[in-house]
C-alpha cells in the first residue's frame, strides 16, 4: 500500500510499504477514505517532537471503512462499517478511561516506560505520533491497523459526507474541549490565540456555547477572515498590540477565558523579542518549545480567569510568568483531547445541522501529493488552512 | 499639480522602504558590533585613538537603533534616529579632519562612506514618512466560510443545552456575580 513516511526534518515521502495485518484480537484494519494533515503533524515535520524514527508512517486524523476485524472486536465492529478513528487509542477499561480521561489511557501506549521517563507517567497511545506515544503507524495511508478497535472508533451513520465527519477524530473535539474547559458563561469574553484549524473550531465552539464575545488572534488575513465568519472579532498581532487591544475590548479588565491554539511553534518575529530568544534557545537545545502565547495569556487574562491549552507542547519552556498566574488566581486546564468523551454529542450536532466542520477545508488532494502539501501547509502558502488527502 | 504627481510617483513604495529599513537595521547592528568589539582597532585605523570610548558608545547606539528598526511595527522614527546618529558621526569625523591626523586619508574615506549611508537613511526616512504601514493584503477571502447554518450572531448559545462535565466546571467562587450560583460559596454582604 501507499503511505506517507517521515524520513527527517522537512522530509515526508509517499512510499510503498507492506499492508497492515491483524496483530491482536482487538484489532481492526481500516481502508482509509479520507485523512488530513493536522497542525501537530507539522511539529513532526519540523522535527520539534522527539521520538520519531526514519520510515514512521504519519497521520492521526483519518476515517474509512472496516475491511477486517479481529475476533475480540467483532461485537463492536463489522466489515463494511464506516468509522472515524480518534487520534487517541483507548482501551475503555482502565481507571482513566472509566473516568472519561481517554487521552491518558493507561494501557494503550506500548512504550509506556519511555513516556513515563519523559512525562512522569504514561499517556495514551497515539497514531503516527512518535515512539513516545507508542510508535503506532499512522493514518496517512491506504490502510491502517487500529489497535483496541472495539473502543477506538466512532461509527458514522449514513447520509453524512467524509468532509462533514472527518474532523471528529481530532480538531473538532479538540476545539470543543478547549472551549468546554473554559466553562463559558454568557458574560464571558473568550480570546483565542491562533486561527488555524483548531482555533477555528474553538471559535465556533465558544460561540455555540454562548460566549458574549469571541476574539481571534493571528497574523494571516485569510485565517482572520475565516475567524470573522465564525463570529470572532479579530486582532492581527503584526498590526496592533494584542495586550492593548484585548484590554480595550474588555474595558481594561482582560478576557475571562484564554485559549492557546498555537502550541510550541509560536511565530518568531522581531516585534516580539522573546520569540527570538526562544528560537535561539531551541537551536542550541536550551529550550524545547516557544511559549510566547502562554506568556501573553498569563499576562492579559482577567484575575480568576481560565487558561485553556489545546496547543501541543512537548517539553521544556522558559521565562513563564508564573507570578501572574499565582497572584491572579488563574486556572489552567490542558491536555490532549479526550476525543470519545465528546463525539456522540458533536456527531449529533453535525447531524442536526448546528455546524458543518468541512468549512475549514481549503485543499483536497491525493495521498501522493501529501509531501508537497506538508510544505504548503507549513509555509502557509496558497491560503492553506486545512488539507484533506484522499488515498 | 502635475509636478506634484510626478514627485509622488517617483517616491519609493512603502514596501520597498520597509525592505530598505530592514537592510539598514541589520547594517546598523553589524556596524555597531564592529564599533563595540573592535573600537580600539577602528580608532587606531582612523588615527583617532583618543576617541575609542566615544566610538564604542556610538556602537551601542547603532545596535540599539538597529534592534529598534527590526523590532518595531513602524521603523520610521528609528530611521530618523539613524539620520541624527549620522550627523553625530559626521561631526566626530569632521573633528578628526580638523585636528592634526596622520591618517587623514582614511578619515576622508570614512566620512565619504558615512555620507553615502546618510543619503540612504534620508531617502528611506522620507519614503516612510507620510506612508503609514499597509495591512497585509487579503488574497484568499474565507469570509463566507462560517460552517454555521445562520449568521454567527444568531448561533450564539445554540449549544447551551450542553452541560460542562464536573471536572471542567469553574468553582462557584470564580463565577461572575451576574450568574446564578450554588450555595457552597458564602456571598459577601454588599
Amino acid at each position: 500500500m501507499k503511505a506517507l513516511r517521515w524520513h527527517g526534518k522537512g522530509d515526508i515521502r509517499c512510499e510503498t510499504v507492506p499492508d497492515p495485518e491483524i496483530e491482536h484480537p482487538r484489532d481492526a484494519i481500516i481502508k482509509v477514505t479520507s485523512c488530513a494533515i493536522c497542525g501537530s503533524d507539522l511539529h513532526l515535520y519540523n522535527h520539534f517532537m522527539p521520538g520519531m524514527k526514519k520510515g514512521d508512517i504519519v497521520g492521526h486524523e483519518f476515517m474509512g471503512e472496516v475491511v477486517e476485524v479481529g475476533q475480540d472486536a467483532r461485537g463492536a465492529l463489522k466489515v463494511g462499517d464506516r468509522v472515524v478513528v480518534p487520534f487517541t487509542i483507548i482501551c475503555g477499561e482502565c481507571d482513566q478511561c472509566k473516568r472519561g480521561n481517554f487521552s491518558v489511557c493507561e494501557r494503550t501506549n506500548r512504550n509506556a516506560e519511555l513516556a513515563a521517563t519523559a512525562f512522569g507517567h504514561t499517556t495514551a497511545g497515539l497514531f503516527g505520533y512518535t515512539h513516545l506515544t507508542g510508535g503506532y503507524p499512522g493514518g496517512q495511508a491506504e490502510y491502517v491497523r487500529v489497535p483496541y478497535a472495539d473502543k477506538t472508533h466512532i461509527k458514522i451513520p449514513d447520509g453524512l459526507t467524509d468532509e462533514q465527519v472527518l474532523f471528529l477524530g481530532d480538531i473538532f473535539p479538540t476545539g470543543w474541549q478547549a472551549a468546554v474547559q473554559c466553562d463559558i458563561e454568557p458574560t464571558d469574553t473568550v480570546a483565542i490565540w491562533g486561527a488555524g484549524p483548531v482555533g477555528q473550531m474553538a471559535i465556533r465552539s465558544a460561540l455555540l456555547l454562548g460566549a458574549k464575545q469571541v476574539i481571534a488572534i493571528d497574523r494571516l488575513p485569510e485565517r482572520l477572515s475565516m475567524a470573522k465568519a465564525g463570529g470572532a472579532i479579530t486582532i492581527n498581532f503584526e498590526e496592533e498590540s494584542v495586550i492593548e487591544r484585548l484590554n480595550e475590548l474588555t474595558n481594561g479588565k482582560g478576557p475571562e477565558k484564554c485559549i492557546d491554539s498555537v502550541g510550541l511553534e509560536s511565530h518568531v518575529s522581531m516585534s516580539h523579542p522573546d520569540t527570538l530568544l526562544d528560537r535561539a534557545k531551541q537551536t542550541v537545545m536550551l529550550e524545547s518549545d516557544r511559549p510566547h502565547v502562554l506568556r501573553e495569556m498569563m499576562y492579559v487574562c482577567r484575575p480568576a480567569g481560565v487558561l485553556s491549552v489545546p496547543g501541543v507542547y512537548g517539553g521544556l519552556v522558559d521565562k513563564i510568568p508564573f507570578g501572574a498566574v499565582m497572584n491572579k488566581g488563574l486556572t489552567i486546564r490542558t491536555g490532549q483531547t479526550h476525543v470519545n468523551r465528546w463525539t456522540d454529542d458533536l456527531l449529533r450536532r453535525i447531524q442536526e445541522g448546528q455546524i458543518d466542520p468541512s468549512f475549514v477545508i481549503t485543499h483536497t488532494v491525493g495521498l501522493e501529493q501529501g509531501p508537497e502539501m506538508y510544505e504548503t501547509f507549513r509555509d502557509k502558502k496558497d491560503g492553506c488552512i486545512k488539507v484533506v488527502l484522499k488515498p | 499639480m502635475a509636478h506634484h504627481r510626478n514627485r509622488r510617483s517617483a517616491q519609493m513604495s512603502r514596501e520597498s522602504a520597509d525592505a530598505l529599513a530592514r537592510g539598514l537595521g541589520w547594517f546598523s547592528i553589524a556596524l555597531g558590533a564592529v564599533e563595540v568589539f573592535g573600537g580600539k582597532s577602528v580608532a587606531r585605523w582612523l588615527g583617532m585613538e583618543q576617541n575609542e570610548k566615544l566610538l564604542r558608545a556610538y556602537g551601542v547606539r547603532e545596535i540599539m537603533t538597529g534592534v529598534g528598526i527590526l523590532a518595531s511595527r513602524d521603523p520610521t522614527p528609528w530611521i530618523w534616529g539613524r539620520v541624527a546618529g549620522d550627523a553625530l558621526d559626521l561631526a566626530t569625523l569632521g573633528k578628526g579632519l580638523a585636528d592634526p591626523n596622520a591618517e587623514r586619508d582614511r578619515v576622508v574615506m570614512a566620512t565619504g562612506a558615512v555620507a553615502g549611508v546618510t543619503v540612504l537613511d534620508i531617502i528611506c526616512a522620507n519614503a516612510l514618512t507620510g506612508q503609514p504601514p499597509q495591512p497585509r493584503q487579503l488574497r484568499w477571502d474565507y469570509s463566507d466560510r462560517s460552517g454555521l447554518p445562520k449568521p454567527a450572531a444568531q448561533m450564539r448559545g445554540a449549544a447551551s443545552d450542553f452541560q460542562a462535565p464536573r471536572d471542567m466546571r469553574i468553582p462557584d467562587a470564580l463565577r461572575p456575580y451576574t450568574q446564578p450560583q450554588g450555595n457552597e460559596f458564602p456571598r459577601p454582604s454588599m
